[in-house]
Parts: structure tokens; sequence; C-alpha cells
């Protein structure tokens, strides 16, 4: 911390600015890149929720499909915890720790299918 | 020297962060540094390119009249006075929009090449026809930007659409740098740029109001000699352009050299 930043703080001024600059672009640039708005990223959340729903069980709530950008490479993340296979009750709820700062995109879970076969 | 002509687009998405600047000073630079050199403004509807050569009462044809064979090449290329090996060409009239196509600046680029070793775009801002076009006819790209989140957020986009097109490499060069707002962390850091648009940097331009009186004057600041910090950060670029190892200026240790301390009590106004 500078001595900027402890005045700041003293005087209940707001920090420098370029760290929240940063922020913003790292965000704004990661849905640029790819194209995609907030609503058709829901969708295609939604059926690649339901296309893994067909093969094994999984946790719809711990679920979660986001855009991580790095170096100008966007990558589509998945999480999805299973809950067991169609055949088996393998149980592996590890669900890894993502970094993922997008989990504002993440609208409610509405899909209504069900793993079925 | 048709084929090992470079022809390199200066391009930025958004308007005024220094493509015209950019694109006076380099090409007087290369010319200076014994290069024969051809700056092409592709901005015909809002050209400015030649304002800031100083040479705007001397076009009188455009790359238009020889593309429609009422005049050659030569008659419509723009020779600097001082810097002969700089020839400027205006691609077309104001008054004639939407007349150009990619096909168009391809032919005139490519009649270019014939006489020139370095061929610079100006390319319009936006990313629509003007563009599309410039692009069209380039190579290899300078995309300029300024340490501004708009300015960053327009340049990644060009930086999308250039690699979609296949034109590389493309090089970075951070225009209007203001050494104490990055330390003081109020401006993004050339880190945090060069970061966020994953390019190699090919120089950075500190502010400088010489600039402004450079242009006021119609006289590049590297065609005047000057050691002003932009001047020397032009020149540093278009020698890493021929390929020269020159190190980066540290912004922090900008104007506390006793070289700068001269310059500025110089520039104080005694009466």
């Amino acid at each position: 911390m500078t001595l900027r930043d402890i005045l700041n703080k003293l005087l209940g001024r707001q920090p420098a600015s370029a760290a929240k600059a940063r922020e913003r672009l790292q965000l704004v640039l990661a849905h640029d890149r790819t194209d995609l708005s907030p609503d058709l990223l829901e969708q295609m959340r939604e059926e690649i929720l339901a296309v893994v729903a067909k093969y094994v069980e999984i946790d719809f709530e711990g679920g979660e499909v986001s855009l991580e950008t790095e170096d100008r490479m966007t990558a589509l993340v998945a999480n999805l915890p299973i809950k067991r296979t169609l055949n088996g009750e393998i149980k592996l709820k590890e669900k890894e720790s993502s970094s993922s700062s997008e989990k504002n995109h993440e609208k409610k879970n509405n899909l209504s299918e069900q793993a079925s076969v | 020297m048709t084929s090992d002509t470079r022809v390199i687009l200066i391009c930025s998405g958004k308007g005024g962060v220094g493509k015209t600047t950019l694109t006076a000073n380099l090409g007087i630079s290369l010319a200076r540094k014994g290069s024969p050199t051809a700056v092409l403004d592709a901005d015909f509807g809002l050209r400015n390119l030649d304002l800031l050569l100083g040479l705007e009462n001397r076009i009188v044809y455009t790359a238009q009249e020889v593309l429609e064979e009422t005049c050659r090449l030569d008659q419509a290329l723009v020779k600097h006075k001082q810097e002969p090996n700089l020839s400027l060409l205006p691609a077309g009239n104001p008054r004639m929009l939407d007349w150009l196509k990619p096909e168009d600046m391809k032919k005139i680029v490519g009649m270019l090449s014939e006489q020139f070793q370095y061929v610079l775009i100006d390319c319009p801002a936006g990313v629509e026809d003007g563009f599309r076009n410039a692009v069209a006819a380039s190579k290899e790209a300078i995309i300029v930007t300024n340490p501004e989140v708009s300015a960053v957020r327009d340049a990644d986009r060009v930086i999308g659409l250039l690699n979609t097109n296949d034109i590389k490499p493309v090089q970075l060069v951070l225009n209007r740098v203001r050494p104490k707002m990055m330390e003081s962390q109020e401006m993004l850091s050339i880190d945090d740029v060069t970061d966020i648009l994953a390019l190699p940097l090919l120089g950075l331009v500190l502010e400088d109001e010489q600039v402004i009186v450079s242009t006021n004057r119609g006289e590049p600041l590297t065609l005047i000699g000057s050691q002003s910090p932009a001047a020397r950060c032009y020149s540093n670029i278009a020698g890493r352009l021929q390929g020269e190892e020159i190190p980066l200026i540290d912004p922090s240790q900008e104007g506390n050299g006793l070289g700068d301390k001269f310059r500025r009590l110089m520039q104080t106004k005694i009466f």
C-alpha cells in the first residue's frame, strides 16, 4: 500500500482507478470476443446440460457454464458435478474450484428436462 | 522491390488515438533512414494525413484518378519537399464516398509496391467499409491504442478482425502514455495493456505537447529532428520496424534526466 492509498483511505476517497479499469476491460472483452449475447450463452448452457443429462445424472444446482478468457483465447468452461451414472451409483461429487468471476451471467436453472431413458 | 515491400496497416478502431500522427512520423523517420516510403491516406472521407505532413495545398490527383486512368501514379504522388524519400497518396476525394472497393485498394497498393520499400496505410476509424478496404490491401499491421478502456476495447475488436483476415505480424503501439499517472496507478499500465491485448509491443509514445505544436505547423516532429519525448519514441519505433534492437523507454525515468530538465528550461516562457 502506498502513502497515497493510505491517504485515500483516511480521507474516504476512491482507490486508484487503474485496477478498476483492468477489471472492467477483462469482463467486457470476454464477451466481446465470443460475440455471444447473455441470452445465447444461457441457451447454450441449457442445451449442454440437457445433452449431458442423457448420459449421467448431474447436479443442476451446482452446474456452471461460463466463458473464461486468457491470452486472447476464450474457453467455454463447464463444471458439472455428476451425481451418478445411469447404470451405477458412482459418487463423483467433486466440485473443482474454478476461479470464474463470471457467475453473474449464470441465470436460474430453469431446466425441466430430466435424466430419462 | 515488389515482393519485399512492407505494406503496413496503421489502425486502431477508435478515432483520435493517434493513427495519423504515427503514420506521418513513421513515414518521415523511415524516409530519413533512406527507405523509399509511401503513406496512403485510406480515410478519404475525412482525410488529414496531408495536413499533418504540411502537404494539403499540393494535392492535385488522388488514387481514384489513377485507377480511372485519368492520370499516372507519379502525377498523383505528392513528394515531400524536405524529405524526398517520402510520398503521400490520398486514396480519394472527400466528395466521392462509397467509391472505393477492396480490389481498388489492392490494385493501388500493388502499384505503390513497385516503387516503394514501405507502404504505410493510414486506416480510417471504425470497422466498416473503409477499414475493410484498407485491410484487404495490407500484409502486416500496427495497432495504435491509448491506455484507456474504450481505446483498448476497440483495439481488441480490430485485432480479432485482423486475425481472421490473416494479417501478420500485428504489433502494438501504446500512445499518449503519461508516466506520472501510471506511477500513481490512475492509468492502465503498459503491462496491463499488453497482457489484455496479447500483442508484442512495438513501442510506446509519451504524451507530449510538442505533438500539437508540430501539427499546427504541418511539420512532423521527426522531420525537424526534435528531441522531445514523443519524437524520440517515434524514431525508436521506426528503428524497431527496420529490425534494430532499441530498448523501450522506461516511463518512470522520463523527465528526470539532466537533458530533460534543460529542455524544459528552454521551453519556459521568459517574456
